[in-house]
């Protein structure tokens, strides 16, 4: 029987810039079915973190309910955690970020979580920018609940609980992100860490809404024939828009690429993107040529996947809101109440 | 590289490092299990098929298992392996009950076996429950040879020994002790035997003629014989200070032996580094624990006699030098020579073999050294009669050594009296994999991994240990201990086996698993691919495990078995099976079935 995982580890694993090992970034077994996407994606978060040197106190992951929401268990375990209701991880999120902006903010959420319970809250942290990575582990079902579809099972989708073609048009969520103005969208698999470990890295990095819709089979319930969010289907229809490398500031970018192969999308922190083998007629910091692009693929049957939209002068919420350096929740009463004679001054300038 | 073939016996063998590096390769992790089970008679008769001297290595093991232990390259030291063997033969039982009962019905072919040692006694054990009528020579009033005469009683007390002994010789041998062989073609050849197996060991200790060597005349003793003699009570006494010369584990059981019969001040004096002294660590430990200093870099250089008697001996000081092969030169330091007081010298310098006896007239050729020109498969000499083993067959070695000789040596012997060819018609090892999987988070075996550093044995006092050789010194562990000390084994013989049809490339293995020894990745030759793994793979004598090639990516798995906990993790996380864990057992080509 094994709910613990043995203590020792590879005795040669890396350290990174702050001397942690991949070890200090992980959490809790998982207890999800065995071969679950979200697994893999709890792994790519822990590299990702690991490769960025995150310091575990400074990042805080918050999550609603769900298959998707347990995860935040199973990585980060010496983060800040937030397990929060059903559909409220954005609004959670908004107020901690507003308390202090000082943390790394990692918003976990599934499909039902975002697309039906917590649909009003994911638009409006959207469209306020809150500086987040927001990660949808989007499997088109309700694996908590014996896997009836859920609103981003695409049309003609066939699962194992409804075992017939799904009649509803499915919620794209990356359509929708674009449309309320994200800053930053990207769509993943998490069969594929070589691309999504390079976006959450990239999310860290942007200032503002970092929203990575990753598509996370259901071993369970929606790995059959039929699914089109099963293994078997999303590598086979997954066309990516580029192939990722992420770069951090310090670095020299020693890779030469054909000119029209590859760009560069140098994020606010200084860090870089490479974007290479870059598909031809499209320029993911071009929003109208993104959203012609995702809508070519969705009506095509292909799944498009990669760093899509990058807004390059997002600015996060409290840029628009011009709230001071100084993250809220240290501020004492000597600065936030600055004393009758202040008041005084105030109140003069007003008469 | 090319997809790594399972069906081959050699590739899971290695994987259990322990037994691949035992030269009997006794199934460690299988008996260890049963240690853990308090089943101890099956784990002795587990060792007893392997070893046939569970209780003697159990104690004086040189122990090769334990240094090749995964264990210890995940943590600090690797499991008690030896220690743990001890356990079983110590609380087994009445296990006579298990083994082969004479008399066996007879073939009609004779076999001697000259000497009475570990070789031979493996020899007359593989071979007697075939009907051989076997014929064992030794000098000595009793067998067991080197064991007997070698190993003081303070590490391996003389009712083990004889226990182990009687098993064997129970089986109907055909004993001739107080028989030293002088003539191979008279006593031997001329009697009709028709095999012979020779496993005189390398009986002869090494003397150091040195300025004084003379004079010094009986208080300069030749540490084998040295031991020999005690054991058989011909010494009991020896001077207040003794010097033993020598870095190996004879120069520990002198040195210790000495400390038991009279010697106050005993040291060992090395003309190497500490860190290049032969002797295993352990036993130089037991020896620094009862007060016998270890003086390194000083070679002796002459015997000073004073009034016609042993007064000490002189040494020079030297530090070591290594060229680039490792190879080592010991330079003098220009400090100057040292005198050290002694009533007593005891070299134990090195042994060697001692062939005289065998005539130059019987088709055995010799080479190199003096030693006979063997198979290095079948042991059998350029007389097709005639075999070798243990010490005999190269050199000093160490037990097991000698009872993988026997073994090995019986096959051939059993081949060869059927008229069969000893090399081409071998029996391949026997191997067996078993599906361990009970339920979705339940095996046949323990897959926990235990966190515990590795328990220490207990000893007897040593004040008590020192006023009499025959007060065994280690007491072995409590079978409270012995079930942690065996929770530490990570059962490598469970192996992991990857089935490549049904992958569906989730990745779950790859994230679940502790030591990060599995990747998907696109193939490459062996040298590029341990650069391109989870975690580094620097440890090229472990293999890496290469699937075929995955038909949705075009990738292969790579798993590098090096540090691989066998906890099942990536078994029990694969939701489709292709991680299977499986029980693997490779027992070792002998002469017949003896269980």
């Amino acid at each position: 029987m094994t709910y613990i995982k043995p203590i020792f580890r590879h005795p040669l694993l890396p350290k990174n810039k702050v001397g942690f090992t991949k070890k200090d970034y992980e959490g809790a077994i998982s207890t999800l079915c065995a071969g679950c996407g979200h697994d893999s994606i709890s792994a790519a978060i822990i590299q990702a973190c690991f490769e960025m040197s995150v310091e575990p106190h400074k990042l805080a992951k918050i999550s609603g309910i769900g298959c998707s929401s347990k995860t935040p268990t199973y990585f980060l375990g010496n983060s800040h955690g937030f397990n929060s209701v059903h559909g409220r991880m954005p609004s959670v999120t908004t107020g901690a970020n507003m308390a202090n902006r000082d943390l790394i903010y990692l918003g976990v959420s599934g499909d039902g979580d975002t697309a039906s319970i917590g649909m009003g809250q994911f638009v409006h942290a959207v469209r306020r920018n809150v500086n987040m990575v927001y990660i949808v582990m989007n499997n088109g079902c309700y694996g908590l609940t014996k896997g009836q579809d859920s609103a981003t099972a695409d049309f003609g989708s066939i699962s194992k609980a409804s075992k017939t073609p799904s009649p509803f048009q499915g919620i794209d969520l990356v359509g929708l992100a674009m449309e309320m103005g994200a800053t930053f969208v990207a769509r993943s698999f998490s069969g594929d860490k070589s691309q999504l470990v390079p976006l959450i890295k990239a999310g860290m990095s942007h200032p503002g809404f970092a929203f990575i819709d990753c598509i996370s089979p259901c071993v369970t319930f929606n790995n059959n024939k039929g699914s089109t969010k099963s293994y078997s289907y999303v590598r086979a229809h997954n066309e990516a828009t580029s192939l990722l490398d992420f770069v951090p500031e310090e670095k020299e970018i020693t890779m030469e690429y054909e000119e029209g192969a590859s760009k560069e999308v140098v994020l606010h922190d200084g860090s870089v993107l490479l974007l290479k083998k870059l598909a031809p007629e499209w320029d993911p910091s071009d929003r109208l040529s993104a959203f012609s692009k995702v809508q070519e693929a969705k009506a095509s049957g292909e799944i498009l996947t990669g760093l899509l939209y990058i807004d390059l002068e997002s600015k996060e919420l409290h840029d628009l809101f011009g709230t001071t350096d100084t993250p809220l929740n240290t501020l004492r009463e000597k600065e936030l109440c600055p004393g009758s004679e202040a008041l005084e001054v105030i109140n003069a300038g007003r008469r | 590289m090319r997809p790594t073939n399972i069906q081959e016996p050699e590739y899971f063998h290695k994987v259990v490092d322990c037994q691949h590096a035992c030269p009997a390769h006794t199934p460690v992790p299988e008996y260890i299990r049963l240690i853990a089970a308090e089943r101890y008679a099956e784990a002795y008769m587990i060792n007893w098929e392997s070893n046939v001297f569970p209780g003697i290595l159990g104690r004086t093991c040189d122990r090769p298992c334990e240094p090749a232990c995964r264990r210890g390259r995940v943590e600090e030291k690797p499991v008690a392996i030896c220690r743990l063997k001890r356990v079983a033969a110590d609380n087994k039982g009445d296990v006579k009950q298990y083994m082969p009962k004479g008399p066996f019905k007879p073939n009609g072919k004779k076999i001697a076996l000259i000497g009475g040692g570990p070789a031979s006694l493996t020899v007359a054990r593989d071979l007697a429950p075939l009907g051989y009528e076997i014929h064992l020579y030794d000098e000595w009033y009793k067998g067991g040879g080197m064991m007997r005469t070698q190993i003081p009683s303070f590490r391996l007390p003389e009712e083990v020994l004889d226990e182990e002994v009687g098993y064997v010789i129970g089986l109907g041998i055909h004993t001739h002790f107080k028989h030293r062989v002088e003539s191979m073609k008279e006593e031997i050849l001329a009697k009709g035997y028709d095999a012979v197996f020779v496993g005189t060991g390398a009986p002869k200790g090494r003397d150091l003629k040195l300025p004084g060597r003379e004079e010094a005349g009986k208080n300069v003793h030749i540490g084998v014989e040295f031991l020999a003699n005690v054991a058989f009570e011909h010494i009991h006494k020896i001077g207040k200070k003794v010097i033993v010369l020598g870095g190996g584990n004879t120069a520990m059981d002198c040195c210790r032996t000495s400390r038991r019969i009279g010697g106050e001040d005993v040291k060992v004096i090395v003309r190497s580094p500490f860190k290049d002294m032969k002797a295993s660590p352990w036993e130089i430990e037991d020896a620094q624990a009862e007060d016998i200093p270890i003086l390194n870099n000083m070679p002796p250089k002459e015997y000073v006699i004073k009034d016609g008697k042993l007064a000490g001996m002189i040494f020079g000081k030297v530090r070591a030098e290594y060229d680039e092969n490792g190879k080592r030169k010991l330079i003098p330091t220009g400090e100057p020579d040292e005198f050290v007081e002694a009533d007593d010298v005891i070299i134990a310098i090195g042994q060697d073999n001692y062939f005289p006896w065998i005539e130059r007239d019987l088709g055995i050729e010799f080479g190199k050294w003096d030693m006979p020109v063997l198979h290095k498969t079948t042991y059998q000499s350029t007389n097709p009669k005639v075999f070798f083993g243990g010490d005999a067959a190269f050199g000093p070695a160490n037990i097991i050594t000698a009872a993988a000789h026997g073994h090995q040596a019986a096959v051939s012997i059993h081949l060869f009296l059927q008229g069969k060819d000893v090399l081409a018609d071998r029996p391949a090892p026997k191997t067996n994999l078993l599906r361990q999987k009970m339920g979705i988070h339940e095996w046949m075996y323990d897959n926990d991994v235990a966190p515990d550093k590795r328990y220490k044995v207990a000893h007897t006092d040593k004040r008590k240990a020192l006023k009499n050789r025959k007060v065994e010194v280690e007491l072995g562990f409590t079978t409270e201990e012995a079930f942690k000390e065996a929770e530490r084994c990570l059962n490598c013989d469970v192996q992991t086996v990857f089935n490549t049809s049904r992958c569906i490339e989730c990745d779950a293995c790859v994230d679940i698993c502790p030591t990060s020894c599995i990747t998907f990745t696109t193939n490459g030759d062996e040298a590029d691919l341990r650069t391109r793994l989870s975690a580094p793979a620097l440890n090229t004598s472990q293999d890496l495990y290469v699937s075929d090639l995955l038909p949705a990516t075009k990738r292969v798995m790579v798993k590098d078995e090096d540090v691989c906990l066998h906890c099942g993790l990536c078994a029990e996380r694969c939701p489709t099976a292709a991680w299977d864990m499986q029980k693997y057992l490779y027992s070792v080509t002998k002469a017949g079935a003896v269980l």
